[in-house]
């Protein structure tokens, strides 16, 4: 029974929190090349960012979360998120929209997305340095223990405050994006733009407002993955960069410019790294005992811990060579 | 005063002309039909109408306002369908919602418009749900005219709206298009079809190298023994 728990610590709990801020960037992502057709690898960067405006806004208003029964570093994620959809629209308009006016090949975007990426990751090191910081000012991490009601299961399930927070974010969140993308004006509009965008400007779509929307959502997100995963671990200024594979892999096994298949493609290699560098020994030990001539090795995970970044390659080069378009048959990159 | 009237227009891509000096004009109640060979620049025209390429000499009234080089959602606001030739609908987009893009200019209640459409094409009603890439390419031609009648538009314009149709579907979307029409919106549009076409056209314009060869009247052009030796297949 514990291994069972165990399990579930490691495997199931990991991967869901690990997949839902896959699946959070990657919505962003996916979205940002529905629209604009390209790549933006600065996605990470602007987690990064988002997340340290939260660290400013805890820093100064330290008290409120202790009041309301949250981590201040939640209560304030929603300002910073619009604080970083504005940044986002900024960083367009600069950097962006001059070079999309001009008609410039995709890779001409995606190259000036790398070097967006490597000034935001100079100004976060300029203004924050590069040691790690903890988004938890001046309240304390809630740690749930769940005791199930079996006499043989000693251990109990861990789940963190940040942890059911993200899931419950994930949940309104995807939720919000549904009812937008298939009620709301602006949401149809945004489909029919990934969809076909030279008709969508003969329908007299405005297209302007669509970029402007998509910016505002990306940004959002990107800050909301950052900070939920910052609660969870510690904020580092690479913390995001070193999940940037992760998450294109993620968008690309859900199909590129498919918003559902990159939350599904979250979950799909989150639990994939979890699963690869599970110890499965620990789950087969007590067969041990029923089956005398099975010997388990004292590993017997798929990859050591340190090489996890190999999994979302892995999987990344699969997809890619077995199934590009991605689960929901999404654009060819 | 006429509805559309282009003034001997060169137009092109870059610095290359396609048109060398196209003129035609039709009036608010009119079917206009633009035939020609491969390559005599009768789709250029609507794109150079709809402001989807430069022209570079000449110019382009809608009711006698000058509309030269506006951009395409200018010339939307200003009362201007334009359906292409191919990559009409949103594929992954429902009927309904491929016919609401259309009115996404219009701030009031559509939901009539809706209805006029439908019953414009009776087909389209019980598929309004369906994506509109799952239709059929008459069903699809059907919701990508809608589309453009969304925003009640003066002025239609359809590039080559019967292509790759069988010969039942063809008369069905001529039909639709007369229809269009008689409920007064203005129509121009390039045909391959051009004997079909210009059956139901008011004036025919028949271009060759980027100029006008013939003008009149569709029945005239279809009369015309040298026309239809050259240009219509005998």
């Amino acid at each position: 029974m514990n291994e069972f728990i165990f399990f579930i610590n490691i495997v199931v709990i990991s991967g869901a929190v690990i997949g839902s801020i896959y699946a959070l960037g990657a919505i962003g992502v996916t979205l940002i090349f529905g629209i604009l057709r390209f790549a933006h690898f600065a996605h990470a960067d602007m987690m990064t960012l988002g997340t340290f405006l939260v660290l400013v806004l805890t820093a100064l208003f330290p008290a409120v979360g202790p009041a309301i029964g949250l981590p201040t570093a939640f209560v304030m994620m929603p300002l910073a998120m619009a604080a970083t959809a504005v940044i986002a629209i900024g960083i367009d308009k600069a950097f962006y929209k001059p070079l999309r006016e001009n008609n410039v090949k995709p890779v001409v975007m995606v190259m000036a997305s790398v070097g967006v990426t490597l000034m935001l990751q100079g100004l976060i090191r300029f203004f924050a340095g590069t040691g790690s910081q903890s988004l938890f000012v001046d309240d304390r991490k809630a740690i749930f223990r769940i005791d199930l009601p079996f006499e043989s299961a000693s251990r109990a399930i861990v789940v963190t405050e940040p942890q059911i927070l993200l899931f419950l974010f994930l949940a309104v969140a995807v939720v919000s994006l549904h009812l937008f993308l298939n009620k709301s004006r602006l949401g149809k509009a945004m489909r029919a733009m990934s969809d076909n965008p030279d008709l969508a400007r003969v329908s007299g779509i405005n297209t302007n407002t669509v970029v402007g929307v998509t910016w505002i959502i990306a940004g959002a997100l990107a800050c909301a993955a950052g900070t939920l995963l910052s609660l969870d671990v510690t904020l580092k200024p690479d913390l995001s960069f070193m999940i940037l594979l992760p998450i294109f892999a993620a968008a690309i096994v859900g199909g590129v410019g498919h918003p559902y298949g990159a939350l599904a493609g979250g979950f799909v290699v989150g639990f994939a790294e979890t699963l690869a560098v599970f110890n499965w020994a620990f789950l087969l030990r007590p067969l041990e005992q029923a089956l005398p001539w099975l010997d388990l090795p004292n590993n017997l995970a798929f990859v050591p811990t340190e090489y996890k970044i190999t999994i979302p390659f892995f999987i990344l080069v699969a997809i890619l060579i077995w199934r590009p378009t991605g689960i929901f048959k999404g654009k060819v990159i | 005063m006429a509805l559309i009237e282009t003034n001997s227009i060169y137009a092109g891509y870059g610095g290359m002309n396609i048109l060398n000096g196209v003129n035609m004009s039709i009036e608010q109640d009119e079917i206009g039909v633009i035939v020609g060979p491969n390559g005599a620049g009768k789709s250029t025209t609507l794109k150079a109408i709809f402001g989807l390429l430069n022209v570079n000499e000449g110019n382009i009234t809608l009711r006698g306002e000058d509309i030269t080089n506006l951009s395409p959602d200018k010339l939307v606001h200003k009362g201007m369908g334009f359906v292409p030739q191919e990559y009409n609908v949103f594929t992954s987009l429902s009927v309904e919602e491929n016919l609401e893009m259309g009115a996404f200019i219009r701030k009031d209640d559509f939901g009539y418009m809706l209805e006029r459409v439908y019953s414009f094409f009776p087909d389209l009603k019980d598929k309004r749900k369906q994506p509109a890439g799952e239709l059929s390419g008459g069903q699809r031609q059907m919701v990508a005219m809608g589309r453009a009648l969304m925003v009640e538009p003066s002025l239609l314009l359809l590039d080559e709206p019967t292509a790759g149709l069988s010969p039942l579907y063809m008369n069905e979307i001529f039909d639709r298009i007369v229809a269009v029409n008689e409920s007064g919106v203005g129509v121009l549009m390039v045909e391959q079809n051009a004997k079909q076409a210009l059956r139901i056209a008011h004036k025919g314009f028949v271009l060759a190298a980027g100029q006008n060869r013939y003008t009149d009247t569709g029945e005239n052009l279809l009369n015309d023994p040298e026309v239809a030796k050259s240009f219509l297949g005998g």
